[in-house]
């Protein structure tokens, strides 16, 4: 058996898929083929490696080399210049390789060292191949968990520090004492994977680029708080990452990570996935345990919390894929490693979804209490065509509009929430100086409109009436007391709304008018 | 016992009581409008909302129970306003006609809107307009004024299970309807009505048929008889005013009187009817053997809902008619005969406790004397409505007995509009029946009251019957599982004979009764149809001398093939998709 | 497949409701749930009608009308507002001649809004059934709608 000389990745996800990717492949196949290439050279399928908007991406190693934009046409250039002679092609090459894009530890040139814990391996393995998990030390953790008591595990992850990822900042640790305390027969762990947050698409990275990472995390969760059974809620549209769990789950199956008395440690557990059908609210854990048991999603009332009577009415608990992600490095690592990255009260990296008017929009992994300047400026490549930054929506739709006073704060969730913001789902959507306030405030007001589940007054109400009136502002045929209805109707609802969907209106509002309110009243004829 | 601090009054209440009960027993009433004391709170209009020191945000004390220490203020500035805007929100998606709702007076949102003070329409209005639901003989739903507080689906789904109506679509388009939005006409609604009873507003009301009744009261060519339920008499005072349960007989009939009706009778003395005829049936019954237990028929709701989601139960069914519709047929039968009528010139009109009842008079086997039976149900809320506009206060009448052939009644009658009622008058009689002595102690205690299923065990001259009773449609649904599956094992069931009434409480619960209902009022009024009993004369259907003499001119004897021909009916099988019946029917006799 | 496989596939318990639907509503050839699919689901369920139509209508991914061929979802979330999908989607109104919601008359695509599909590195963004689409311009979507419009 030859050598193989060269790996290629080939990058497919929603976005790459796209652009073509699946064509390309089949192209760079059949030509490897062609080129008489094949005994040296492996093609192989990778997730995102995190840049978006550069069509289909390739990498090839070792030599670390990214080409973006491929087409079909490029490919029996790319096979025999680089793959057959070693020239690269340098109309090829993802020359603004920006600087989230650095996968792995080995520096090429200029760019900086980026830490990856969740995404670690995104964008580098097969994510349809359980073993090439194993050959970057996945499932060593388990193993490690196992010989640690439940409590053990807890306490782990308690001196690590990890705060939940889903954007309400509550210690990961603490959540899974509950339930483990919680009396009950049976428990679950679920992990929330409906990524509705407008500008997040971290947790599909994560789902197609490195499921068994998930699924460990999941599998140690379930093994600290008692869970035999766990389930993993999908958004219904993303369907690679059902197809790309899907097989994960049967691979692990088959090498009996899950399922029965797992690696002889006596602890049995199983997933299932579970396919959304189009609800935002469904994100808010008790609408998704509604949902998960078939029903409309309708958010409950907290207390109980789902540690004590979630699922069935069972001790559940409910974390996000990024928190989930973070678990096996944790566990393998330990809580001391973890805790050199970040800041004191949050520690670890956060991934960023970043987007709108920058260079280089994309995801990145960022230690928690890096600035908004830098992740904007050093990652993304700064404001697209050297505008001005305006401002930027940070944690989702039912973010905080941050303008430039903030670009210096370090973001991590206690230190936000000082500034009355929030680091939520990790969005942040960027600004230029030509973006029209009140269009935007007008885009998240329909956004929750259309998403509010109708069970209670103040958001059923409430979002419908604010609705009407920036669309009357929009149009400029506001009337000077729209300005203060817009507050006042978040303010009740941020009072009296059942659940977070509606409670959280308040903060685009009040920090849209915090900073613009002269752009907003503006818009209001004399 | 949890003490709780409430603008510094110290209440203790036991644990797992909610902010707002105690707040009530502190002496503070907070708002509400979604909350039934009968129903699982549900949160939705968010008008009960509290302060608590140190905890953030504003809390729904109808469903936050109080915790120790707990320093509560159900009045503040913050919380006064927000209220007032909730409210204002919701009148900007709410039909304002408030002078022309049928609800004007009774509306529990125009309560709450002048009680805060709501002075502006401060929120512009929405403007779509639904279609208002007309489909159903029984009920009308009109989505315009529905605030979505979820009484309805809740009753509808968790206490009747009969599940009708749901929460469709969602936001601002969120709307209650039924399957396929097919109308309450063409559902498996089984016209109970505790919708209706439940709802805070004007979104649900009876299909009324108070223009016709007037029609008829002022046509000099008819001649306009009228019957009302047992329930009827101990509700009809709170349309007056008077307090939950007073029994108003005697000034029912006087009022009905001075409505112009032309004899004033009793569904009463058809109660006692069949109480002959179930009661002669269920010893055929216990001879035989054959299709035990004999389950009541006198619930049009339960009909409706056996018939649908039970069917295969209707071999036990009494084949007797209701009291409404044997008094129907004899109305224009009997009645007609004696008096010496033309039955064509005759109008039957019922007073009833049930909105159900307009279902049964309008189904197509109902008109075996000729004519239908029963021409028009009016519900207690409508003859409220008619006295009203005909400038009568009941509170004034006179006592004035029934007019005679079909007006005299026994208290086995009057109890029928309590749950256990129909149970209890039949083991009076039918311990007579089979012994030929009469029961000593009439008062068979275990069948009454709230409790949702209730047993006894009646020992008639060594003979043990087991009966059973069960009110509203979830524990009938319990029950009928339950016999079915003994039914299924070996053949047998441990119970001789079962009552079902639709409505919790019974009739007197009934989806016809006064706006405002709820189960401690319910059993206010099921006491005072006990307390008629006592007062009566005779208190058992068999004595009843206007039954005995029904017996000699007309029918001949229960259970003869007179009484059999006009009094009693048969059953379909109906379909769980639209409630119609089905086409491979068999008739059960 | 027929209704009666693909209820097959599912255990009859009620947290199933979600993939008996989307299954049902994937082999409908009208890509909609008809009264027929709500009923077989809610028998195999052994639950109400009524149910079954409120859970089914309270997710955007069930349509309870008949649909188009294809049916194109644009995301109108924030992020590609900002990027432009407010144009796009008067773009698409006229030149299919709908409007959101609604089915073109020789029934090749139905027009919908979404929420946020996750593609907003390359907003702005739409599905086409499954099939994602991004930096979307007028032209763009031509070439899109010509081919579906080319397929049978």
């Amino acid at each position: 058996m030859n050598r193989v000389r060269n790996h290629v990745l080939i990058s497919i996800d929603a976005g790459t898929i796209m652009a073509g990717a699946r064509a390309v492949e089949k192209a760079l196949t059949e030509e490897i083929v062609r080129q008489g290439l094949s005994d040296e050279i492996t093609v192989l399928e990778t997730g995102s490696i995190g840049a978006t908007g550069q069509g289909v991406i390739i990498v090839v190693y070792p030599e670390g080399v990214y080409y973006g934009n491929v087409t079909v046409q490029d490919i029996p250039q790319l096979v025999e210049e680089h793959l057959l002679k070693g020239r690269l092609v340098k109309r090829l090459l993802l020359s603004e390789l920006p600087k989230q894009h650095v996968v792995t530890k080995e520096k090429t040139g200029l760019l900086k060292e980026q830490p990856r814990i969740v995404l670690r391996n995104s964008g580098i393995i097969d994510p349809e191949n359980i073993d090439e998990y194993i050959a970057r030390e996945g499932y060593e953790a388990i193993g490690k968990a196992f010989s640690l008591k439940p409590e053990g595990v807890i306490e782990e992850i308690k001196k690590s520090g990890l705060i939940g990822r889903g954007g309400a900042g509550f210690p990961t640790a603490m959540k899974w004492g509950f339930a483990h305390n919680a009396p009950g027969d049976q428990k679950y762990i679920i992990c929330n994977a409906d990524e509705g947050e407008p500008g997040t698409f971290k947790d599909r990275l994560i789902l197609e680029g490195d499921p068994h990472k998930l699924i460990e995390g999941m599998i140690i969760a379930g093994y600290a708080i008692g869970a035999t059974k766990g389930f993993i809620y999908i958004r219904g549209e993303y369907s690679l990452s059902i197809e790309r769990l899907e097989k994960a789950i049967a691979q692990a199956r088959q090498y009996e990570l899950l399922g029965d008395n797992i690696l002889e440690s006596g602890f049995s557990f199983d997933l299932s996935v579970m396919k959304g059908a189009g609800a935002y609210v469904c994100g808010e854990e008790t609408a998704l345990i509604e949902s998960l048991e078939g029903k409309r999603g309708h958010p409950r009332l907290k207390p109980p919390f789902p540690a004590i009577a979630g699922l069935w009415h069972k001790p559940t608990v409910v974390n996000n894929v990024e928190t989930l992600a973070n678990i096996p490095e944790i566990i393998w690592r330990g809580a001391t490693w973890y805790r050199g990255y970040g800041t004191e009260k949050c520690p670890g990296t956060k991934v960023y979804t970043i987007i709108g008017n920058v260079a280089t929009p994309g995801i990145i992994e960022a230690e928690m209490g890096t600035t908004l300047r830098d992740i904007i400026y050093e990652y993304a490549g700064g404001i697209k065509e050297g505008k001005k930054f305006k401002c930027a929506l940070v944690g989702g739709a039912a973010g905080a509009f941050l303008g430039p006073d903030m670009l210096d704060v370090q973001m991590d969730f206690a230190n936000l929430k000082e500034y009355a913001a929030v680091l939520g789902s990790g969005a942040i959507l960027v600004m230029d100086e030509d973006a029209d306030i009140v269009d935007m405030l007008q885009s998240v007001l329909h956004f929750f409109k259309h998403e509010s589940c109708g069970h209670c007054v103040p958001c059923r109400l409430g979002t419908a009436q604010l609705v009407k009136v920036i669309d009357r502002i929009a149009a400029s045929k506001g009337i000077k007391e729209d300005i203060e209805k817009l507050s006042n109707i978040s303010d009740v609802m941020r009072d009296t709304s059942f659940c977070p969907l509606g409670q959280s209106l308040c903060l685009p509002i009040s920090s849209a008018l915090k900073y613009f309110h002269d752009e907003v009243y503006a818009r209001i004829p004399l | 016992m949890i003490k709780t601090k409430i603008n510094n009054v110290d209440v203790e209440t036991p644990e797992g009581t909610s902010i707002l009960w105690a707040a009530r027993k502190a002496g503070f009433n907070i708002p509400t409008l979604c909350q039934h004391p009968d129903l699982v709170p549900g949160g939705q209009c968010g008008i009960c909302v509290v302060e608590i020191e140190g905890v953030p945000g504003l809390k729904r004390s109808c469903m936050t129970p109080v915790g120790e220490g707990f320093t509560v203020r159900t009045h503040t500035q913050r919380v006064m306003t927000v209220r007032k805007q909730l409210v204002e929100l919701i009148l900007s998606n709410h039909d304002t006609d408030c002078l022309t709702c049928i609800k004007n007076n009774s509306c529990e949102l125009q309560k709450l809107a002048a009680t805060l003070g709501v002075d502006t329409l401060e929120y512009p209005k929405f403007e779509e307009k639904l279609p208002i639901d007309k489909t159903s003989v029984s009920i009308v739903r009109d989505p315009n004024k529905c605030i979505l507080c979820g009484r309805c689906t809740q009753v509808c789904s968790d206490i009747q299970t009969v599940n009708a109506l749901a929460i469709n679509n969602r936001g601002c388009d969120t709307v209650i309807t039924t399957a396929f939005d097919a109308g309450l006409g063409n559902s498996v609604c089984i016209n109970c009505g505790q919708c209706v009873v439940h709802c805070p507003v004007g979104a649900l009301y009876e299909n009324s048929q108070i223009e016709q009744v007037w029609e008829a009261l002022h046509d000099p060519d008819k001649f306009v008889v009228v019957q009302e339920a047992p329930a009827v008499r101990v509700m009809l005072g709170e349309e007056f005013g008077m307090p939950p349960g007073s029994l108003v007989s005697g000034k029912m009939h006087a009022a009905l009187r001075r409505l112009n009706f032309d004899a004033v009778l009793d569904t009463n003395f058809a109660a006692d009817l069949t109480i002959m005829e179930e009661g002669t049936e269920l010893l055929s019954r216990l001879t035989s053997g054959k299709n035990l237990p004999l389950i009541t028929s006198c619930s049009p709701g339960w009909i409706k809902f056996m018939e649908t989601f039970y069917h295969d139960m209707i071999p036990h069914m009494s084949t007797a008619k209701s009291p409404q519709q044997m008094f129907g047929t004899l109305s224009k039968t009997y009645y007609a005969q004696q008096k010496g009528i033309p039955p064509e010139k005759i109008v039957s009109v019922s007073i009833m406790p049930c909105t159900a009842k307009k279902f049964e008079c309008q189904r197509p086997e109902m008109n075996i004397s000729g004519y239908q039976d029963v021409d028009y149900v009016l519900t207690t809320r409508e003859i409220g409505r008619m006295m009203r506009e005909a400038g009568i206060d009941l509170k004034e009448m006179p006592d004035e007995p029934a007019d005679d052939i079909m007006g005299d009644y026994t208290g086995a009658g009057t109890i029928f509009g309590a749950t256990g009622g129909v149970m209890e008058a039949a083991i009076r009689s039918a311990y007579f029946l089979v012994t030929g002595r009469e029961l000593e102690n009439l008062d068979v205690i275990p069948v009454r009251g709230l409790k949702g299923i209730k047993e006894a065990e009646i020992d008639i001259d060594g003979t043990k019957v087991k009966v059973a009773v069960a009110h509203s449609c979830g524990k009938a649904r319990e029950l009928m599982d339950k016999v079915a599956a003994q039914l299924e094992k070996d053949g047998k069931c441990e119970y001789q004979f079962i009552e079902v009434m639709a409505c919790p409480g019974g009739c007197v619960g009934g989806g016809g009764q006064s706006w405002g209902s709820n189960m401690a009022k319910r059993a206010r009024r099921g006491e005072s149809l006990y307390e008629e009993d006592k007062l009566m004369p005779h208190r058992r259907s068999h004595e009843n001398p206007s039954v005995q003499a029904v017996y000699e001119k007309f029918l001949g004897k229960p259970n003869s093939e007179k009484s059999h021909k006009l009094l009693h009916t048969h059953y379909y099988k109906r379909s769980t998709v639209d409630g119609k019946v089905l086409p491979e029917n068999k008739i059960s006799e | 497949m027929d209704k009666e496989a693909i209820l097959k596939k599912f255990k009859p318990t009620l947290d199933n409701i979600l993939y008996i639907l989307h299954d049902l509503q994937d082999e409908n050839p009208q890509h909609y749930l008809s009264k027929d699919d709500i009923k077989v689901c809610a028998d195999y369920l052994n639950i109400p009608y009524s149910y079954t139509h409120s859970v089914a209508s309270f997710y955007t991914m069930f349509s309870m009308k008949p649909r188009g061929r294809n049916i194109i979802r644009l995301c109108d979330s924030p992020p590609c507002h900002l990027m432009g999908s407010k144009s796009l989607l008067d773009y698409l109104q006229r030149t299919l001649k709908v409007t959101t919601g609604e089915t073109t008359k020789d029934g090749i695509f139905t027009l919908e809004l979404t929420s946020c599909l996750g593609a907003c590195g390359v907003a702005p963004a739409m599905m086409v059934n499954n099939e994602m689409f991004g930096n979307l311009t007028p032209e763009k979507v031509d070439t899109i709608l010509d081919k579906r419009r080319k397929e049978l």
